[in-house]
């Protein structure tokens, strides 16, 4: 077994290829590095991951006097890492057998400090007005390693900020620390190549080619990824104070993908989603389709109350008047034509919604049917990164779906498991004879809703639609429901791999609103406030499908087997 | 006894740089010879045992370079010839290109033989148009006289020679920086490993070696060991990792010298001779003050220091061999480019020129260079200004001494040459510094150059 040292703690890394970054995070502790990122190549010229090292051979240890940078260095069996941090080191194991003239962590402590303040040379530190102050690696790492002072006096370089490097992001060029991690992306990751670097020595810039913008699916990614607040998500400019922020774990909606997110909050307000990283899921990164595409949850059009319709056509109710006369329309149905009762179950719908629903309408009667509702599809898939002529290359880094749902995967298992087969939508849409169709929708886009309806289509007698916008749909309904968006609920969604992750509700739905589940649970009579983990153990315990979720799964998610769909 | 030049025996010779010439001088037999009768192996152990060492500035075991290729490699494998030329003061590659570029062409076949290599890379400073012009006529000739291509010589060796014109840039003159230059891309030297030896240009391995190594090469097959070891100053009895400094050295002589010039002369010549015999002395029958050994890259000598140990000597007496620059806190040999600055001359402009060069130069990859090279710039263009302070006599040296591969803190030797002579400067003429302090008179030269928008 290999053993390292970290700052005195041996670490077992067994087979492992580690640099030193990796095996003093594994011996539990922190190496500050600002280009080094675990996605992309090595470029070790950022400089904040200094080091110390040497060897621990036959009880002697031996070091170099020098430097290193830990991102670029290996380790082996009996390498000795001594970081800046040695003398905050966790008392409790027996420091290494040292040269007695040997300061452990002096060099690298000075070196991470001299790093910083070169950063801070040129850097306008105009923290006040810069949305990534509080999430800063420059403020962090200056203020845990830095020095207090600036020693300084001369006039800071001032190049021009970029506003026009892309549609979406803004570039405070002042504030780059020119770890080229963004270029870094354009070209390993979305392989688009749009930025790089300009001019020499101090007066480096990052800048795209001339009519060239930063213009890629995956660009937003280069936001994240920048240490500092040199690169700005325009979407996001000014309109919060991270400390503010609230962070919750969620997944992105709007592909199949189902990247793992942030979903940054305040006050029951989304303003920016972030990738969560998962290897389960889609890695470190995402798509700014989803990145940007959670305005839906803000707007001013959503359905925000219940309403039913009578001569005077659609007007608010409550749902205490609604849901009896709901209940009592599609129980009637029911018991008239049960086939011809018919309920659309939407793939952005969690996994315990559906299998809620999908037991109050099998309730009515077993005849009664289940239909996967439509699922959008625009384009193909498209994955990252692509060559020089806009064509993938293998090994693929990333890919958005077609498939515009999260949750196809886990809504066909559930309908599986209810009646054995999965009806598509188009079949339902085709049928004139329904007595009642149940249309749980849940869609951010109202195009892809209607899209999937003929032209000519009419509505049964009895249409009830739960939505997040009207729609052609919601025209002739006459029960129409506030639906909930993905921000909005806990639940479980199962991407295009299999892979189920459950996740926890950001936002409140608007105050009238009354979720999915709840209005599924509201019409099977129970009491009170459903809770998805109750209705989570349920689904595990009623479709083999989900077993696995018995027990609350990790933030990675469960990969479930496929096979059964 | 007058020294008579070797490597500039033909520059003054009427076309000096045609094939007829120097074949008539018996170029091109070494290479003819190698290829009947020296196996590839026995060229690198001839080169190896007369104990050259690179003169691009590093001063590396040619021989002992070229063993670090990968053994039995299917190949390709590159050579890459460094035209960059870049130190300032700098300037025997440049004759040898212009004037004796066969001498040198010859050197990068024997050395491919070497090394296995069916191509070489000659990457040619881009300000250096008459050299390039010249070895794109040389090169023309010696396709012409299948001396280059296929089967050279009847033999199975092929070579071709590749010309490139350099990107314009000092840092392209770093060996892994050059490669990038010449794969099309920035010159941002590459984190090592892997050296160049085992991945290089295009991924594969790759030697780079300077011009004037190649000369040498080319008179080492020619003349042999014993002649080459006849020059230049054995090994350090005392200092085990010494190699030794054999063979002849261009060194050119530049600066406030009546006579700047290239001489050859065997290594080890005092930097005294060097400037009071071959470049005439200080001109307007000044003194010296201050000199860089071997570039600005690797630092100050202090003229009148007394050199320690040596009674009645000062560091201007130091040999300019491998090993001499470095007992005087200079960073070594380098280029062997001899810069002196008289006593009239004001250190503040001196050091403000340096600083500008560097951080004009630096890639800008590495923070500590990026930064470090363009503050000490500010700080000196502010003593320019009349407006130094103590505290920032401290603030450079400090930076100084923080940058480079030597501490650890950079990819490349850029920085590590941007630091020298800060710190050499002030270390040895820190009183001149604080006297300007004191006074607070702005220089009497013009103002510092505007560089930002430089490539
Ligand atoms: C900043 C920098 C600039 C350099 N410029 C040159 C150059 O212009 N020419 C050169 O031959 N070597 C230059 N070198 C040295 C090369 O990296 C390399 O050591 C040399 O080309 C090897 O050749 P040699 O072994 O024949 O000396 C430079 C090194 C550094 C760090
Ligand atoms: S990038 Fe960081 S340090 Fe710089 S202004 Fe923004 S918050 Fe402050
Ligand atoms: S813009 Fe940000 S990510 Fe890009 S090089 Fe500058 S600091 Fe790094
Ligand atoms: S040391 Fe300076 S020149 Fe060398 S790679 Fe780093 S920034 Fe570039
Ligand atoms: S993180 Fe190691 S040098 Fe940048």
């Amino acid at each position: 077994m290999a053993t390292v040292y970290v700052n005195d703690v041996p670490v077992e890394i067994g087979n492992d290829r580690l640099n030193c970054v990796q095996a003093v995070a594994r011996a539990g502790q922190f190496l500050a590095h600002y280009c080094y990122h675990e996605a992309l190549t090595v470029v070790a010229s950022c400089r904040m991951c200094m080091i110390e090292m040497g060897d621990l051979k036959d009880g002697k240890v031996t070091m170099i006097p020098k430097v290193f940078p830990g991102c670029q260095t290996p380790v082996k069996d009996g390498t000795v890492i001594v970081t800046g941090d040695y003398a905050k080191r966790s008392v409790g194991h027996e420091p290494l057998p040292y040269d007695p003239k040997y300061v452990p962590g002096k060099l690298a402590k000075k070196a991470q400090a001299d790093t910083l303040e070169g950063l801070l040379i040129n850097h306008p530190l105009d923290c006040p007005v810069c949305d990534k102050a509080g999430e800063c690696k420059l403020q962090d790492y200056s203020f845990e390693y830095g020095r207090a002072e600036s020693r300084l006096i001369d006039p800071k370089n001032t190049p021009p900020n970029k506003p026009e490097l892309s549609s979406k992001i803004t570039l405070f060029t002042d504030r780059c620390i020119m770890c080229t991690r963004c270029v870094r992306f354009t070209r390993e990751i979305s392989g688009t190549a749009e930025l790089m670097v300009k001019n020499r020595g101090h007066h480096e810039e990052i800048d795209v080619f001339p009519g060239r913008p930063l213009e890629n699916r995956l660009a937003g990614n280069v936001v994240d990824l920048c240490p500092v607040g040199a690169l700005g998500s325009k979407d996001f400019l000014y309109t919060q104070r991270v400390w503010y922020l609230k962070n919750t774990d969620g997944v992105c909606s709007l592909c199949s993908t189902g990247c793992s997110i942030h979903v940054d909050t305040n006050k029951e307000i989304v303003y920016r989603l972030r990738p969560r990283h998962n290897p389960a899921a889609q890695g470190h990164f995402m798509c700014d389709d989803g990145r940007w595409g959670y305005h839906y949850v803000n707007s001013g059009e959503r359905i925000v109350r219940p309403m039913m319709r009578s001569d005077k056509g659609l007007s608010p109710v409550s749902w205490y008047e609604m849901l009896p006369k709901l209940r009592a329309d599609l129980t009637q149905a029911a018991a008239a034509q049960p086939s011809q009762v018919v309920a659309v179950l939407s793939p952005f719908l969690t996994a315990e919604e559906a299998f809620l629903w999908g037991t109050f309408i099998k309730g009515l009667s077993p005849q009664a049917r289940l239909a996967l509702g439509p699922v959008p599809v625009v384009g193909e898939d498209d994955s990252y990164p692509k060559n020089v002529h806009g064509q993938p290359v293998e090994p693929t880094k990333f890919t958005i779906r077609a498939e515009k749902c999260p949750n196809r995967n886990g809504v066909s298992s559930v309908l599986k498991q209810l009646q054995g087969d999965v009806i598509p939508f188009e079949k339902i849409a085709g049928e004139t004879g329904l007595s009642a169709l149940v249309f749980v929708g849940g869609y951010p886009n109202r195009e892809h809703l209607q899209a999937a309806f003929p032209p000519n289509w009419k509505a049964p007698a009895i249409l009830v639609v739960q939505d997040l916008f009207s729609s052609s749909l919601t025209e002739q309904a006459r029960y129409v429901l506030p639906g909930t968006a993905a921000f909005e609920k806990e639940g479980t969604f199962v991407n295009h791999a299999g892979l189920a992750q459950v996740f926890a509700r950001a936002v409140r739905p608007p105050i009238e609103a009354r979720g999915e589940l709840q209005v599924a649970a509201d019409l099977l009579g129970r009491k009170g406030l459903v809770q998805a983990a109750g209705v989570r153990k349920e689904l595990a315990a009623a479709v083999p499908f989900f077993d696995g979720l018995a027990d609350p799964p990790s933030p990675q998610g469960k990969r479930l087997e496929l096979t059964t769909v | 006894m007058k020294y008579e030049p070797i490597l500039l025996a033909r520059i003054h010779k009427p076309n000096s740089h045609q094939l007829e010439g120097y074949r008539a001088d018996g170029g091109y037999a070494a290479i003819e010879q190698a290829l009947v009768d020296k196996k590839p192996a026995d060229v690198i152990a001839q080169v190896k045992d007369a104990g050259l060492r690179g003169r691009g500035g590093a001063g590396f075991p040619t021989g002992l370079k070229w063993t670090f290729l990968p053994k039995d490699h299917p190949g390709p494998i590159y050579l890459c010839v460094n035209a960059d030329e870049s130190e300032p003061c700098t300037y025997n590659n440049r004759i040898l290109m212009e004037k004796d570029p066969h001498q040198v062409l010859e050197g990068i076949m024997l050395a491919c033989y070497a090394i296995r290599s069916e191509k070489a890379f000659f990457y040619v400073r881009y300000e250096y148009g008459t050299a390039y012009r010249a070895l794109e006529a040389a090169i023309a000739e010696l396709y012409a006289a299948g001396l280059l291509g296929k089967n050279i010589f009847g033999s199975d060796f092929h070579l071709d020679i590749v010309l490139h014109r350099g990107a314009g840039a000092y840092i392209c003159g770093e060996e892994t920086g050059l490669i990038e230059s010449l794969e099309g891309k920035r010159a941002w030297p590459r984190i090592k490993p892997p050296f160049p030896a085992i991945e290089g240009a295009f991924r594969k391995p790759t030697i780079v070696n300077n011009v004037e190594t190649m000369a040498c090469v080319t008179q080492i097959m020619r003349r042999g060991i014993d002649w080459f070891k006849s020059l230049g100053v054995p090994p350090d009895p005392k200092n085990p990792r010494d190699a030794g400094s054999y063979g002849p050295k261009l060194y050119t002589i530049a600066g406030h010298v009546e006579k700047p010039v290239c001489v050859e002369l065997p290594m080890g010549v005092s930097l005294r001779e060097l400037v009071e015999v071959h470049g005439g002395g200080v001109w307007k029958g000044r003194k010296a003050k201050a000199v860089n050994p071997g570039g600005l890259s690797m630092g100050f000598v202090d003229v009148l220091a007394p050199l320690k140990g040596e009674d009645g000597k000062t560091e201007y007496d130091i040999p300019l061999d491998f090993n001499g620059p470095g007992k005087v806190g200079c960073l070594g040999l380098g280029t062997a480019a001899v810069t002196v600055i008289d006593d009239q001359t004001s250190m503040v402009d001196v050091l403000h020129n340096v600083t500008q060069f560097f951080s004009h130069e630096s890639c800008g990859q590495c923070t500590p260079c990026r930064e470090g090279t363009g503050w000490m710039l500010k700080i000196m263009e502010r003593f320019r200004r009349g407006l130094g302070r103590r505290e920032d006599l401290d603030i450079l040296v400090d930076v100084a001494d923080r940058i480079g591969i030597i501490p650890g803190t950079t990819i490349c030797g850029l920085s590590d040459g941007a630091g020298w002579p800060v710190k050499t400067a002030i270390r040895k003429f820190r009183s001149e510094f604080e006297e300007a302090i004191r006074k607070g008179e702005p220089s009497r030269y013009a103002k510092p150059l505007q560089m930002v928008g430089a490539h």
